[in-house]
């Protein structure tokens, strides 16, 4: 079934004002087959607002693998964080 | 989606809008909004924009000049993260249906502002100090206030801009408090940023409520959770004890504790130069946006190659479907 059936991947906003978050996946025709399945399929308990359904093949997805070569460098940089700067407990809620 | 409406169903839309707004929820890019709503959305945010971009100007100014390399990496890491900050925003502004490059123009073309306060110069290292405690502090007050907006893009984007920002101040501050606690020449040094850049952040909140052009519709469409003056007052509540711990003098003689207000009063900002900078006619206004549009022109090619390669592909593509279509001829 899947050979003709394209994967989409579901996305929900739970609440307004909240971002989309990836629930899974499924099967579909097309993207608006798609959409009516996610309704059926992953709000079946009134778990969104709104839905976006993206071809599994259009994401674009870096590999666990790659981390070392993606988020190393950004080890030895703790001056990125708040924490990092050492100041007088009066002002350090700041 | 429908785009032409009777007057009935305008106001019925435009009721069911408000009514959103008022019950706190978020008004999302799919959703209807008055073109009101739009237009002052994407002043606003596309101003914001521009301002973590202009921003990084006099701050990179120092990144060679840091005075060690610890400073220089804080430093760089700082204007890096503005510029990320402009590109959340000007994307939370194309979610209103204008492009970058019309926003770009408008920058250019002294149509759209940015904050006033980056057309100050940053002339000693203690101006970075300054810049990061008290421009930054004052964008935090504004920025926290915003992550309650009414536009979700804007409000999410606030939320992570936040989080970015809370290193920002602490650095500002620890490079003043090092300099505070140092040489008298160095304390000195940092006195005279805070007695330049104090007035101008007080200004980066605008002007008076009542004097306020855009504010009271902005309240009521909760674009703004929180007037100028209000923010104002938090942010010189916040700075008084800053400046003491270290040892630092806020330069208003009119600054003092107001018991029964349970809030610092203090002076009245100079309006004639707020008007002048905001008019394009501050001591930096011309060389930040010609730097800009230089910056912009000598990135051209840049943008020639990537439209270059566009179209290569497409062409390469177009021939190859071609190709498919003539040998299916031949079978
Ligand atoms: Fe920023
Ligand atoms: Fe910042
Ligand atoms: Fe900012």
């Amino acid at each position: 079934m899947s050979d003709h059936m394209k994967l989409f991947e579901v996305f929900i906003r739970s609440r307004r004002g909240l971002d989309h978050k990836h629930v899974g996946s499924l099967h579909a025709e097309d993207a608006q087959q798609a959409l009516e399945y996610a309704r059926d399929v992953y709000t079946r308990r009134s778990e969104g607002v709104s839905i976006w359904v993206v071809n599994s093949s259009d994401i674009v997805a870096s590999q666990e693998g790659d981390c070392e070569s993606f988020y190393d460098p950004l080890d030895d940089k703790p001056y990125r964080h708040a924490t990092h700067y050492q100041l007088p407990e009066e002002v350090n809620n700041m | 989606m429908k785009t032409e409406f009777t007057q009935a169903e305008l106001e019925q839309l435009e009721a069911r809008f408000q009514a959103r707004i008022d019950a706190e929820e978020k008004i999302e890019p799919k959703d209807w909004m008055p073109a009101g709503y739009r237009k002052n959305l994407v002043r606003q945010i596309s101003q914001h924009a521009h301002s973590e971009v202009i921003g990084m100007q006099p701050e990179g100014n120092w990144i060679t000049r840091a005075p060690s390399l610890h400073r220089k990496c804080v430093l760089l890491a700082k204007v890096q993260d503005e510029g990320g900050h402009g590109l959340y925003l000007y994307s939370a502004t194309e979610t209103l249906g204008v492009s970058r490059e019309e926003l770009i123009e408008a920058l250019h073309e002294g149509v759209a502002k940015y904050a006033s306060i980056f057309n100050y110069p940053a002339l000693t290292w203690a101006d970075i100090g300054a810049i990061g405690w008290l421009v930054d502090g004052a964008a935090i007050v504004n920025q926290v206030s915003l992550q309650r907006t009414s536009y979700g893009p804007y409000a999410r984007g606030m939320v992570r801009i936040c989080k970015e920002e809370s290193f920002h101040q602490r650095q500002g501050y620890h490079i003043m408090m090092t300099l505070a606690r140092g040489t008298a020449e160095q304390k000195a040094m940092a006195q005279d940023a805070l007695d330049r850049f104090w007035w101008p952040s007080l200004m980066m909140f605008g002007p008076h409520d009542a004097e306020s052009a855009h504010s009271a519709q902005s309240m009521k469409w909760k674009i703004k959770r929180q007037t100028n003056d209000e923010l104002r007052q938090k942010y010189v509540d916040q700075s008084v004890r800053q400046a003491e711990v270290i040892g630092l003098t806020i330069p208003d003689p009119a600054l003092k504790w107001n018991e029964a207000r349970g809030h610092y009063d203090f002076g009245e900002i100079d309006w004639d130069e707020f008007n002048r900078v905001i008019n394009g006619n501050g001591m930096c206004n011309r060389q930040r946006v010609a730097h800009h549009i230089k910056a912009h022109e000598d990135g051209a090619w840049v943008r020639d190659a990537i439209a270059a390669y566009e179209s290569k592909k497409s062409r390469r593509a177009g021939a190859a479907a071609a190709q498919g279509e003539m040998s299916c001829q031949t079978i």
